[in-house]
C-alpha cells in the first residue's frame, strides 16, 4: 500500500508539471495576440509598451519564460525578483493587479456552497430514479423517465437558469417564492444564503441528475444479467435484498468514481454557467469577467487551479479505491 | 466491445444455423448495415427525430429563402419603429414580428431562423474534426503501444485534467483577444485559424476528441491480437495498410455510435461558448448569443430568451434520441429503453 501511495504521488507530481506545460503552451504560444499590448491597454505607447515587455519578461525566450512561470508555480518560498507570496504564484490580474491565487481563494465558498448543495439534490434524485427505472424497466414509469431526463440532458443550463428564475424568482417570477438573481450576494446569514442558493441547486443539478439516473439505470440492468444475481434469486433471498445488496452495490461503484471526478471538474470552475446566471460570485463567474476584461493571467490561473484541484481529487479517489479493492495496488 | 458484438451479430445466421443444415429452414443474409437499419426504424421516436433534423438542415441552407417567401425581415435589419415607444424596450410577438423583436428591434425569427446555420455548421464541423483527431490518435496508440502509446495516452490525461469548459472559453478569448483589444494580430498559431467560427471549432474538437481516442485504443489493443491482422501482417502488408484498411474498418460502429453521441454535446457546447461571448461573431445570430442577450431582459422580454432556447432543445433532444437508438441498434442486446 505505501508503494502504490508513493508511486500514485509521483505520478501526480509529474502530472500536474505536465499540465502546467499545456496550459503555459495553450495560453502563451497558441494566440497571436500580444500580452504586452493586452496590458497596457488601449492607449499605450511604443516605449510603454516595451517597458511592460521587459516587466513581463516576455522579451525572453519561450523557455526562459516557462522556467519562470514554473518556479512561481511549484518553489515553496518567495523567490527574490517577484512578488510572489508563497507557493502557487499564477501571476497578477492585468486590470485589478491582484493576486490571482487569494481571488481565487475568496471565491472558493460560494462555488463550493453551489457545488456541494447541488450534489445532495442530483444524487437523492438519481439514485431512486435509476432504481426504480431498472427494476421497472421498459414499463411505462420508465419510459417516461428516461424521456424527461433526456430533455433536461438536452437544455443548456444556463437557459434552464433563465427559465427558473422567470417562473420562481422572487423579484421577476410568475410564481415569486424562492430568492433570485445576486441573492447570495446580499444574503447575511448561512441559512439565507442557503435559500439564495436553490434555484442554482436545482438548475446545475438537474442535467447531471438525469445522467446519473440513466447511468445507473443501465449499469444495474447490466448487473441484473450477472450469474451471482441469479444465484442470489435462486437461493431464494427476497428481491429487496438481491436489488438493495447485490445489484445495487456493484452498480454503484463507477457512480462514485463518476461522482469524484464531476465534482471536481465543478469545483474547478466549470460551474461558470450557473455562476453567471445567477450572478453568484464564485470561480466561474470570475473566470467570466476575466474574458469579458481580456485579463489572461486570471483565466489561465483559474484554469491551472482548476487543473490541480482535479488532480489531487483523482489521486484522492485512487488511494480510497485502493484501499477498498486490493487488486487495484498491484496493477 | 461494440465492433466485436456488431461482429458477432453478423455471423450468427452462419454459425447458429449449425443445427438446421438441411432443414428447409434458410436464415435470410442480411448486411449488417441492413440489420442496423432494421432495429433503429423499430425506434419511432427516433425515426421522428432523423425527420427532424433532416427538415433543420434544410431550414439551414435555405434560410434567406425561408426568411423572405415568409416576409420576414432580414436577421440583422433593424426595426427601430417597433420597439416600445416609451421606453424602447423590445416588444412581444405580434404580426410583423413573429417571435417579438430584441432591444436592437432585430426580428427574433428570423434570428432563431438562421441560428440553425451556426449550430449545425459547428455541430458537424466540430465533431468530425473530433473524431478524426481521436480515430488517428486512437488507432496509432493501439496499434504501436510502447513509447507512442504512452506519450499519446498521457496527453489525453492531461488534456482531462484540465477542466474543459474554462480552457475553451480561456482558449477561445485568447484566440479573439487580439481583435477586440487591439493587441497586435488575431488567431492562433500564427493567424493559421482566424476568429470567428474557425476559433469556436478549433477550441472544441481541441477538447473533445480525447474520449474517441480513448475508446478506439481500447478496441485496436484487442483487435491487433485477431487472426485477420496476423494474416494480414504474414502477407507482407504494411503498418499504415493494416491500421488503415484492416483495423480502421472494423471500427465504423464504435466510431458512428460515439460520434452520434458528441454531436449533442457539441451543439450545447456551442451554445454554452456563445453564452459566454466567445462565441462567432455578433453579426451572425447563434442560439447561444441571442440567449446571452436576451439575459439583461429576460423578466420583462420573456420571448428573446424563450424561442432560441426551445429550437436549442428540440435539437439537441433529436440528436439525442438518434444517439441513443443507434447504441441500441448495435448493441441489441444491451437496450436502454
Amino acid at each position: 500500500m505505501a508503494r502504490y501511495i508513493v508511486r500514485r504521488l509521483i505520478w501526480a507530481l509529474l502530472m500536474l508539471i505536465a499540465v502546467s506545460g499545456v496550459v503555459f503552451i495553450l495560453f502563451y504560444v497558441f494566440p497571436s495576440a500580444d500580452p504586452a499590448q493586452l496590458r497596457a491597454g488601449r492607449q499605450a505607447n511604443e516605449d510603454q509598451i516595451e517597458a511592460i515587455r521587459e516587466s513581463l519578461g516576455l522579451d525572453k525566450s519561450v523557455l526562459e519564460q516557462f522556467w519562470i512561470y514554473l518556479k512561481g508555480v511549484f518553489t515553496p518560498l518567495d523567490l527574490p525578483g517577484t512578488d510572489s507570496t508563497g507557493p502557487l504564484y499564477l501571476g497578477h490580474s492585468y486590470q485589478s493587479n491582484a493576486d490571482v491565487k487569494d481571488v481565487i481563494v475568496s471565491d472558493l465558498p460560494a462555488t463550493a456552497l453551489l457545488v456541494f448543495g447541488a450534489v445532495i439534490i442530483w444524487m437523492a434524485v438519481a439514485i431512486p430514479t435509476g432504481i426504480i427505472s431498472a427494476i421497472r424497466q421498459r414499463s411505462l414509469l420508465d419510459r417516461s423517465t428516461m424521456i424527461t431526463t433526456l430533455v433536461f440532458i438536452s437544455a443548456p443550463v444556463f437557459w434552464l437558469g433563465l427559465v427558473a428564475l422567470y417562473l420562481f424568482a422572487q423579484d421577476v417570477g410568475v410564481i415569486p417564492v424562492f430568492p433570485g438573481i445576486g441573492s447570495y450576494a446580499t444574503a447575511d446569514t448561512f441559512l439565507s444564503k442557503c435559500a439564495s442558493m436553490i434555484l442554482p441547486w436545482l438548475v446545475l443539478a438537474a442535467a447531471t441528475a438525469a445522467i446519473y439516473a440513466r447511468y445507473l439505470r443501465s449499469q444495474m440492468i447490466d448487473v441484473m444479467q450477472e450469474d451471482y444475481i441469479r444465484t442470489a434469486r435462486a437461493k431464494g433471498l427476497p428481491e429487496k435484498r438481491v436489488i438493495g445488496k447485490h445489484v445495487l452495490r456493484s452498480a454503484i461503484t463507477p457512480i462514485v468514481t463518476l461522482l469524484g471526478l464531476d465534482v471536481a471538474v465543478l469545483l474547478a470552475g466549470n460551474a461558470i454557467l450557473t455562476e453567471t446566471v445567477f450572478n453568484i460570485p464564485g470561480i466561474g463567474a470570475e473566470t467570466f469577467n476575466a474574458i469579458k476584461r481580456s485579463d489572461l493571467p486570471m483565466i489561465q490561473g483559474i484554469t491551472l487551479f482548476g487543473a490541480f484541484f482535479i488532480v489531487t481529487l483523482n489521486l484522492v479517489v485512487d488511494i480510497v479505491y485502493a484501499y477498498l479493492d486490493p487488486r487495484v495496488r498491484y496493477e | 466491445m461494440e465492433a466485436s458484438q456488431f461482429r458477432e451479430e453478423r455471423e450468427a445466421p452462419v454459425g447458429g444455423s449449425a443445427e438446421l443444415v438441411g432443414s428447409d429452414f434458410v436464415v435470410p443474409l442480411r448486411s449488417p448495415w441492413r440489420l442496423f437499419w432494421d432495429r433503429f426504424r423499430e425506434d419511432r421516436l427516433a425515426l421522428l427525430s432523423l425527420a427532424f433534423i433532416g427538415l433543420l438542415v434544410l431550414v439551414a441552407i435555405l434560410a434567406p429563402a425561408i426568411v423572405s417567401i415568409l416576409g420576414a425581415p432580414d436577421p440583422n435589419a433593424r426595426d427601430t419603429a417597433a420597439l416600445d415607444p416609451l421606453f424602447a424596450t423590445p416588444t412581444g410577438p405580434s404580426a410583423d414580428h413573429w417571435f417579438g423583436i430584441d432591444q436592437l428591434g432585430r426580428d427574433v425569427f428570423s434570428r432563431t431562423v438562421y441560428g440553425a446555420r451556426v449550430s449545425l455548421v459547428v455541430a458537424f464541423a466540430a465533431t468530425a474534426l473530433a473524431t478524426v483527431f481521436g480515430v488517428v490518435a486512437g488507432l496509432l496508440a493501439g496499434y504501436y503501444r510502447g513509447w507512442t502509446d504512452t506519450v499519446i495516452s498521457r496527453f489525453v490525461d492531461v488534456l482531462l485534467a484540465i477542466p474543459y469548459l474554462l480552457l475553451a472559453t480561456g482558449l477561445a478569448a485568447a484566440c479573439t483577444l487580439g481583435q477586440t483589444s487591439g493587441g497586435g494580430g488575431a488567431g492562433c498559431l500564427g493567424g493559421l485559424i482566424e476568429p470567428g467560427l474557425g476559433v469556436v471549432i478549433f477550441v472544441i474538437a481541441f477538447t473533445s476528441w480525447t474520449y474517441m481516442a480513448r475508446i478506439v485504443r481500447g478496441q485496436v489493443l484487442s483487435l491487433r491480437e485477431k487472426e485477420f491482422v496476423e494474416a494480414a501482417r504474414s502477407m507482407g502488408a504494411s503498418d499504415m495498410r493494416i491500421v488503415f484498411r484492416e483495423l480502421l474498418p472494423n471500427l465504423t460502429a464504435p466510431i458512428i455510435v460515439y460520434a452520434s453521441i458528441l454531436i449533442p454535446q457539441v451543439i450545447l457546447y456551442e451554445a454554452a461558448l456563445s453564452f459566454l461571448g466567445v462565441g462567432v461573431g455578433s453579426d451572425t445570430p447563434s442560439w447561444g448569443q441571442m440567449i446571452s442577450e436576451a439575459t439583461p431582459v429576460f423578466a420583462d422580454a420573456w420571448w428573446y430568451m424563450l424561442f432560441p432556447g426551445l429550437a436549442l432543445v428540440f435539437t439537441v433532444l433529436a440528436f439525442n434520441f438518434v444517439g441513443d437508438a443507434m447504441q441500441d441498434a448495435l448493441n441489441p442486446r444491451k437496450r436502454r429503453s
